[in-house]
């Protein structure tokens, strides 16, 4: 497919103006992630009240792919319990690794098919990946993420 | 040795048409339905037929191991191989064909000094000298030397336009200095580097110096004994032969008193379980059956590019470098990484705030192959304040029309991202 497919107006738009841009200030959970392969690199804070999160924003350095899909996480998981927001981080590795059809299967992705195009751009996965990384990481307090070894989202097939 | 059927005149401007015609790849290919304009040559160039057929030849005529058996085949290999060493030694203008290393690639080169020189000589205070330019394979393998004899790395600094800062450079010379190790030119940043008078000042206080060719001898001539570098390494994947066979040149006094870099067959006159005596040079770093059909193809890439003709091949990529300098310096927005004054044909750029990735993959989208991340040069990037860079790297059968295809996939980009 023609990645200009993937650039879509939505895509460009979050790009352009990304949702919850900087620091939770009282984050109670926060993770950095890591996308050596590209320089991707971005920070992801939190903060959890009655196990759901109650405010998210990231930042950092990366491309269109990644800063959107950065962006329309942090809106999509805002407010959601933590067991529904690592039900999604599933959903959404298994559609940009192919293995979940979105036009077929049941998900709970809403608006962010609109990365479904990026299993079709196989060095681009990790980039729309990493901010989902990041994310489960900071729910599970490590540290730091990377696209890379056990992550691996092509290796972990 | 063998003869490559001569597909362009000797003399007058090149022939595009016709060299073009060389590489099949650049016509078989078609990507999103377009034509393939493949402008990531710094990464890795294409093979010309007579490459492809020289390979060919090899494993449907020639295969044997070398320096091993007393029967036909054998002797043809190892006749051939010799003679890639040969062919080697004169495009790099060496005194002696033991002078000439095969290694797996210029990586392997470098490690090869790191180990066979560095570790033999050097030891805790002393000093290398690198610069800010330098891949990571002219990087790390003395970083993990200095780690291990607790040397020190010093790094010559660059200016703005991506210049070595010469006055710096000779200043970080001192009685603790034991190597230097320099790219000929930028990978990230096209600059070409002074060597020879780089080379003179190391001469001067008597260092040892070694130069990363790996983007220089597909773009210039090289005359080992003019610049009297002490090692030169470069890698066939680059000049338009196969992957998995690299050159090190280095003055035969030198490689005489080094260690031998990998221990196995080939590297040694005699084996006893009290005493091994290591070959003569160059065998002596050529441990195991090496790169044979590797080295006798990369050996016909360099009769290729001598019938092109390296001063041709130079005029026609300036012409290159500049249009295209021109072109994308025309496009408002777009930043032009590496503007030294003597540059290969590497351009590496930024459209305006768009992320390096998201300019490849939709140049991708109109067929043209360039190469986008931080080139195996974090520090260049460092240097810039950038994460990454877009990077057209011209070769001879690059085009002014592909170019302009360059130039206009970049408007589109900038376009979209508005
Ligand atoms: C300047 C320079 N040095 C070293 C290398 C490493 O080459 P190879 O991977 O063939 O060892 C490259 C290739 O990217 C290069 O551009």
């Amino acid at each position: 497919m023609d990645s200009s497919q993937l650039y879509q107006e939505i895509i460009l738009d979050h790009n352009k103006k990304p949702r919850n841009w900087g620091k939770v200030a009282d984050c109670t959970h926060k993770s950095e992630g890591l996308n050596p392969l590209c320089g991707d690199h971005i920070w992801v804070t939190l903060k959890l009240a009655d196990g759901a999160i109650d405010a998210i924003a990231f930042e950092g350095q990366s491309c269109a792919i990644c800063k959107a899909s950065a962006s329309m996480m942090t809106a999509a998981v805002k407010g959601r319990k933590v067991d529904e927001v690592e039900t999604l981080v599933q959903e959404f590795r298994d559609m940009t690794t192919g293995k979940l059809d979105v036009a077929g299967g049941a998900h709970h992705l809403g608006r962010l098919t609109v990365f479904a195009g990026v299993k079709d751009l196989p060095v681009r996965v990790k980039c729309a990946i990493l901010p989902w990384h990041t994310l489960h990481a900071a729910l599970t307090q490590e540290a730091v993420a990377s696209t890379e070894g056990d992550n691996d989202p092509i290796a972990a097939g | 040795m063998s003869a490559v059927p001569l597909q362009t005149p000797a003399s007058g401007p090149l022939d595009l048409e016709r060299v073009r015609a060389d590489f099949p790849i650049l016509s078989e290919v078609q990507v999103h339905g377009k034509p393939l304009v493949y402008l990531d040559n710094a990464a890795s160039s294409q093979m010309p037929r007579p490459v492809i057929d020289r390979l060919v030849r090899y494993q449907t005529r020639e295969h044997a191991n070398i320096h091993r058996g007393v029967h036909y085949l054998s002797a043809v290999a190892t006749d051939a191989y010799e003679a890639a060493r040969g062919t080697v030694r004169r495009f790099l203008n060496a005194r002696e064909d033991r002078e000439i290393v095969f290694t797996s690639n210029v990586t392997d080169a470098i490690n090869l000094v790191a180990h066979g020189y560095g570790r033999a000589f050097l030891g805790a205070g002393d000093e290398i000298v690198i610069t800010h330019m330098e891949h990571h394979a002219n990087i790390v393998p003395w970083q993990m030397l200095c780690e291990e004899k607790g040397a020190k790395l010093r790094v010559a600094p660059i200016d703005d336009a991506g210049e070595v800062v010469m006055e710096e450079y000779e200043k970080l010379f001192n009685p603790r200095t034991k190597l230097v190790s320099v790219t000929h030119v930028s990978n990230a940043l096209g600059t070409v580097n002074p060597v020879k008078e780089m080379i003179a000042i190391a001469r001067h206080h008597g260092v040892p110096i070694m130069i990363d060719g790996a983007q220089a001898v597909q773009h210039m001539p090289v005359d080992v004994q003019a610049l009297d570098c002490d090692f030169y390494a470069f890698t066939g994947h680059k000049l338009f032969g196969p992957t998995g066979v690299g050159v090190l040149y280095g003055k035969a006094a030198l490689l005489e008193k080094m260690r031998p870099f990998r221990g196995g067959g080939d590297m040694i006159l005699s084996v006893t379980f009290e005493k091994t005596t290591y070959n003569t040079i160059p065998f002596k770093f050529e441990a195991g059956t090496p790169p044979i059909a590797q080295a006798i193809a990369l050996a016909a890439a360099i009769d290729y590019v001598k019938e092109i003709g390296l001063d041709r091949i130079a005029a026609h990529e300036r012409e290159l470098l500049r249009y295209a300098t021109e072109s994308l310096q025309a496009i408002p927005g777009v930043r032009i990484i590496g503007t030294a004054r003597e540059k290969a044909s590497v351009l590496s750029f930024y459209v305006g705030d768009v992320h390096p990735h998201d300019v490849g993959t939709l140049l991708n989208d109109d067929g043209i192959a360039v190469r986008t991340g931080h080139h195996c040069a974090q520090p260049v990037m460092q240097r810039y304040g950038i994460p990454a860079t877009a990077r057209a790297s011209f070769a001879f059968y690059n085009t002014l029309a592909e170019v302009d295809k360059l130039a206009a996939s970049v408007r589109w980009v900038q376009k979209l991202f508005g």
